[in-house]
């Protein structure tokens, strides 16, 4: 059905690999893992693009559903619509392995697999952290590490401290 | 969650007029709770007493608006027609459906960790109890939300940890336990619109959600060596305070007023401004 200028699934994704995280401008929305699906109508031309936010405080997602609608019209779609769902939810584990290593590179530690960690969230005060694998240290590598605050200048870093290196950096949190 | 819920869970849009309407009625407590908690909370941006609270309060801020955006977005799908934003911005006090101890002022910093602590466990006890309810949008909902308390959790602990190790931070933490626990009970008011949800299957029961709140909470802050006010009666604590209600039928303290104003005024002074 493909043919005169009309648009697949795949072209689109493969374009929306364009389209990066603001916050994380070495990371495009695709590798992030927040592109949860793309339909495009053939015979209108339209799409639909269902995205799911990182954090559902993400003040980054409206700037992402403007530059990926942008990004589909400038496909020559006829119509574009960006939706939100939460099903199924986002998880760290998604981002793609390539971008894991792009972020690595500017001295953002990639989320750790979420695994246990993710379905066993104890709600007791009972030491928690030190039963959690460590973030390795994106400058050095070293695993004597510890995590500072779950806190870091946006809502998915955490600040962590190297006792290899003895620098802080900070990591994607894995969700 | 509860034992008699086998079947599947059913789409909002199936089930009948009654029992939408009630659970616009919960969603909507649970949606004016993150709301007004993310505001208090934001009040901490740049008053922080290290530079890490400062960060660590204005990010679980962002978090809990963006949860309570999510709740409001689900009541578009039980007939609701405003708009989250005319939602939070345009209700005064007595349409707001939220527990009284969100709208309580920020106090002191143990006042405001200790809040927080209080109602996170309690919100991630009951999207615990939601991850496995009857009704599919919640179900979702309530999945996505619960992960993200995890880091609200370690957080909490930590500092509530910390300060009740010290000689210097013991008193004002469990001062801080004292006053905000009649006001956390309140999280667990009666609400008819619960009742019958629960009733008939769809949801966990509040005496339910208010048991397994007491359970973790006060051994969780037993263990840190603070004194919760509830003694352990055989296997479950009974609290030794009378809980603050009102706040689920639109009765609130008397600070609710001047938060409203001051989260409210921009938005009011042009509703139709775009940004």
């Amino acid at each position: 059905m493909r043919g005169s200028g009309l648009l697949d699934e795949a072209v689109v994704m493969q374009a929306l690999e364009a389209v990066k995280d603001p916050e994380i401008p070495v990371v495009s929305v695709v590798e992030l893992g927040i592109v949860q699906a793309v339909q495009v109508d053939s015979a209108s031309g339209a799409v639909v693009v269902s995205i799911t936010p990182t954090f559902s405080g993400c003040p980054a997602l409206d700037l992402m559903r403007t530059a990926i609608e942008s990004c589909v019209l400038d496909l020559g779609a006829s119509a574009v619509r960006v939706e939100v769902v939460l099903d199924p939810p986002w998880t760290s584990d998604r981002i793609a392995p390539e971008a894991r290593a792009r972020m690595q590179a500017i001295g953002l530690a990639p989320p750790p697999p979420v695994g246990r960690f993710r379905t066993d969230i104890s709600l007791t005060l009972e030491p928690l952290l030190a039963s959690e694998d460590p973030v390795p240290c994106p400058y050095c590598g070293s695993s004597q590490t510890v995590m500072e605050n779950g806190f870091g200048p946006t809502i998915c870093r955490s600040a962590h401290y190297c006792n290899g290196c003895l620098q802080s950096f900070e990591a994607f949190k894995a969700l | 969650m509860n034992d008699q819920e086998s079947s599947a869970p059913i789409a909002m849009a199936s089930m009948d007029d009654t029992a939408r309407a009630d659970l616009a009625i919960v969603v909507l407590g649970i949606a004016d709770d993150c709301m007004l908690q993310g505001h208090r909370d934001s009040e901490w941006t740049g008053l922080g007493p290290i530079l890490e609270e400062d960060i660590a309060f204005s990010s679980m801020a962002q978090d809990e608006l963006g949860h309570a955006l999510v709740w409001y977005n689900l009541l578009a799908g039980l007939g609701e027609t405003r708009s989250p934003d005319l939602l939070a911005f345009t209700r005064d006090a007595g349409d707001w459906r939220n527990a009284q101890i969100v709208a309580l002022p920020r106090g002191e910093y143990p006042f405001s960790l200790m809040r927080r602590h209080l109602h996170d466990l309690a919100k991630a006890v009951l999207y615990d109890g939601l991850i496995a309810c009857g009704v599919a949008e919640v179900a979702v909902a309530a999945t996505k939300l619960r992960q993200e308390k995890k880091y609200h959790l370690i957080h909490n602990r930590a500092y509530i940890e910390r300060l009740a190790r010290s000689e210097t931070g013991r008193g004002p933490i469990q001062a801080a336990l004292d006053e905000l626990f009649p006001f956390a009970l309140g999280l667990f008011e009666k609400q008819d619109a619960h009742d019958r949800l629960a009733a008939a299957g769809f949801i966990p029961s509040q005496a339910l959600l208010r048991e397994r709140w007491l359970d973790v909470t006060c051994s969780s802050l037993a263990a840190a060596g603070l004194r919760p006010p509830a003694h352990r009666a055989e296997e479950a604590w009974i609290p030794d305070v009378d809980p603050r209600v009102g706040g689920r039928s639109g009765r609130h303290v008397p600070e609710q007023v001047a938060l409203l104003e001051a989260m409210q005024g921009m938005f009011r002074s042009d509703p139709e401004a775009t940004w």
